[in-house]
């Protein structure tokens, strides 16, 4: 089958082939043949008012439903500007696919009008990239591309077409087979002697502690995982990238781990004689300091990417693979020797698990309330109430991402959406559209600091466009909280070039923007805005006046041990002490 | 210490750029890399000397890096291996009429191939491994200026053809298995 079409056609129907329904994305001079023919074509275009919230847009909707995510941009600016995103994806190991306009080829080098070396800025930002000057090759390489973006450790790959390929005509023969990268292979399957050495390192843990990262969820291995961890019977923590791999409410999981991870959640990790990490990369604020980190220990570590076995700590027993085909492998093994090798530890680990149980009981995350104020904490347990582990929660990065990480629970997979790795500001409201788009029928809560929604403030346009109902909870202590946190404790309270004052009346932004929307001061203010915001059928912008100076705690100090956690603020000492 | 790779990469624009990037971006020190087409057109030869810290893994992590770019078919880390290693130089030296013949002797004990001669100067071509080069760029400055370009060490591993893989997954300590290709 073929026929004649422009570039921009065979661009589309590639795209469509591949599942495309939905494209984040802002046009531009050399885009213009794309977007004429997005005017008539199936696919959706959602205009977003800027174009790195067109990938955070794509990542919120692929972190949510699992799908590569698509956004486009057109050359120079609008490439440049995708840059953030590229990366925030390729740190997290998400599935994107950016689609970019270069100039005509006749220009490529000629500094011409919006020319950017988009090929070689992307180079360090994405899995792979592609430059395509012959036409006859775009229905391939797109097909290529979301294959990689997929394909073993997911992440953004960026194709760059010139408007010469944009308008051009040729035949269109959609691509079926791939054709055979010879660099990329990936490794599913662990063989039967790998998965019977950590069946042995498992069986002779009397200590194990299940570290698990954002692997689980990307290869959707909740289901091996719960089992897996019932079967060894061991206390589990998630990573920032993990939560909601095993269920929140599940009674072994304990919480996030690292540096504002519980008392229970580090102590464990410092005490365990096996740790167990499953689509982890060991990253620095999870560790703390490396060689205090689980310095009791023997590490088993499962990865589908063997560049990061023993890239920061030394794996005991390294397994290369898909965590969920490994789990599977595993609980095979672990269920028909339980009985047999998986006695002999029995009462250790029984009482192992009472340890941290303890833990966990002793030193809950505080439970803070106050009449006249609301609390930042307070703010995240009644958004806990009303999710209840089952709505999406994106949010921005900052206190308020460590608190909603602490404080909130998540009952399945791809509920939780933020930036773990990268850390960019301006994720949040953007994520939660994606995420809206791909899940209309879900509760989704953007919970910003009031930083981050600054960076993101023109999507407002986006959301009101589109009608889109999320509710948007500002966070606001009109501060750069986490960073003001940091010069408090670290910097002898020289409070520098972090107040976000001028901030404006939410209110009166939310209708100036044709949106409802209110400001809430106190903890029967927070509960009238709530309410209003659920029973609201379109967006509601919601901004929480919270205490000024509240600092997130346990806090691994930047470098420290992980068991060395301060656990809360020094206690006030009164004047004339 | 200084670690020795060769990599088959796809003939393609950017592959050059991808492997020297991750190589920088991961902070390693460049010491010399060459590429040039195979016999195959669309493969490229690269061989790469890079410095790396001995006490750490970083020639493990360093051949991993590599070996997650689309564009790197094949990776051979030749560092402990007995491969045949040579660079070539060329060498030019001002010398004085009555130490030319001298120092055409002493070229000779290198198997340096005089390419250029002028009034005050010879041009010469040496081929070998870098100590040997070494060691002639250090006679020469006995005779008068030198100056020298070289083009970096290229590579290959000895014993019958196609033993690559096994040289790769003997001398890296990275599983070939690893590399299997994609079962679905």
């Amino acid at each position: 089958m073929s026929s004649l079409m422009s570039g921009s056609q065979i661009l589309l129907e590639s795209l469509a082939r591949e599942g495309t329904d939905i494209i984040f994305g802002y046009p531009g001079g050399v885009t213009l043949p794309i977007y004429d023919v997005l005017y008539d074509h199936p696919i959706r275009h959602v205009l977003v008012r800027h174009e790195e919230n067109a990938v955070f847009a794509a990542e919120g909707y692929a972190r949510t439903t699992g799908k590569v995510g698509v956004c486009m941009a057109t050359s120079g600016p609008g490439a440049t500007n995708l840059v953030t995103g590229l990366v925030d994806a390729l740190m997290d190991s998400i599935p994107i696919v950016a689609i970019t306009g270069q100039v005509p080829e006749h220009l490529i080098g000629r500094d011409a009008f919006q020319e950017a070396d988009t090929f070689g800025i992307t180079r360090a930002a994405t899995k792979h990239n592609y430059l395509v000057k012959d036409i006859e090759e775009l229905s391939q390489i797109i097909h290529e591309a979301f294959h990689l973006a997929k394909t073993g450790r997911p992440g953004p790959v960026l194709v760059d077409i010139t408007k010469t390929v944009l308008t051009g005509r040729a035949n269109y023969y959609p691509a079926t087979e791939m054709k055979p990268l010879r660099g990329f292979h990936v490794r599913l399957d662990p063989d039967d002697e790998e998965i019977e050495t950590a069946l042995q390192f498992l069986w002779a843990a009397e200590r194990p502690y299940i570290y698990a990262g954002g692997g689980i969820i990307s290869s959707t291995a909740s289901e091996e995982l719960r089992e897996f961890v019932e079967l060894l019977e061991a206390p589990l923590a998630h990573t920032v990238m993990g939560l909601g791999g095993l269920p929140s409410d599940h009674p072994n999981f304990i919480s996030m781990l690292g540096m504002h991870g519980s008392y229970a959640a580090n102590m464990g990790v410092t005490e365990t004689d096996a740790l167990v990490g499953l689509g982890v990369r060991f990253d620095d604020r999870v560790t703390g300091r490396l060689d205090a980190f689980a310095p009791n220990a023997r590490v088993l570590h499962v990865d589908i990417d063997s560049a990061e076995i023993n890239k920061n700590r030394r794996a005991d027993v390294g397994v290369v693979g898909d965590v969920k085909r490994v789990l599977r492998k595993l609980n095979v093994r672990l269920r028909e020797t339980k009985e047999s090798l998986g006695s002999h530890n029995r009462e250790k680990r029984a009482a192992w698990r009472a340890r941290v149980g303890g833990w966990k009981r002793q030193h809950p995350f505080v439970d803070v309330y106050e009449e006249n104020e609301i609390k930042p904490q307070y703010l995240m347990k009644r958004i806990d109430e009303i999710s209840n582990g089952e709505g999406i929660v994106a949010v921005d990065v900052g206190q308020h991402q460590m608190w909603a990480a602490q404080y909130i629970r998540f009952n399945h997979p791809r509920l939780w959406v933020n930036s773990g790795g990268l850390g960019a500001m301006g994720f949040g409201l953007p994520a939660a559209m994606g995420a809206k788009f791909g899940n209309p029928d879900k509760l989704v809560f953007a919970i910003c600091g009031d930083g981050g929604f600054m960076m993101s403030l023109p999507e407002l346009a986006t959301i009101a466009s589109n009608k889109l109902p999320v509710k948007i909870i500002i966070m606001n202590n009109g501060w750069l909280g986490m960073v003001r946190q940091w010069q408090e404790l670290f910097y002898n309270r020289r409070y520098s070039s972090v107040s976000m004052d001028s901030f404006p009346n939410c209110e009166l932004l939310a209708a100036a923007f044709g949106i409802k929307g209110r400001s809430v001061d106190t903890p029967g203010e927070l509960e009238t805005g709530l309410q209003e915001a659920l029973a609201e059928p379109g967006p509601y912008l919601l901004n929480v006046n919270v205490t000024r100076e509240e600092n997130v705690f346990p806090m691994v100090p930047s470098g420290g041990a992980v068991n060395e956690m301060i656990l809360a603020p020094p206690k006030p000492v009164a004047v004339g002490d | 210490m200084q670690q020795l790779i060769s990599l088959r990469v796809d003939n393609t624009p950017g592959a050059l750029m991808r492997v020297a990037g991750v190589l920088t971006s991961r902070g390693y020190n460049i010491d010399s890399l060459t590429v040039a087409r195979t016999l195959d057109p669309t493969l490229s030869n690269m061989t790469i000397v890079v410095s790396v810290d001995s006490d750490s893994h970083d020639d493990e992590l360093l051949i991993k890096q590599i070996m997650r770019l689309v564009n790197v078919v094949e990776v051979v880390d030749l560092t402990d291996s007995q491969a045949v290693t040579r660079e070539l130089a060329l060498i030019k030296v001002t010398v004085s009429p009555d130490m030319r013949p001298a120092l055409l002797k002493e070229a000779d004990i290198f198997r340096a191939r005089v390419v250029d001669a002028a009034p005050t100067s010879y041009t010469l071509e040496v081929t070998g491994a870098g100590e040997k080069l070494d060691a002639l760029i250090g006679l020469l400055h006995n005779y008068g200026d030198v100056e020298m370009i070289r083009s970096g060490a290229m590579a290959m591993a000895r014993g019958p053809q196609g033993d690559h893989r096994h040289t790769f997954a003997k001398a890296s300590r990275v599983r070939e298995r690893d590399r299997e290709p994609v079962k679905t």
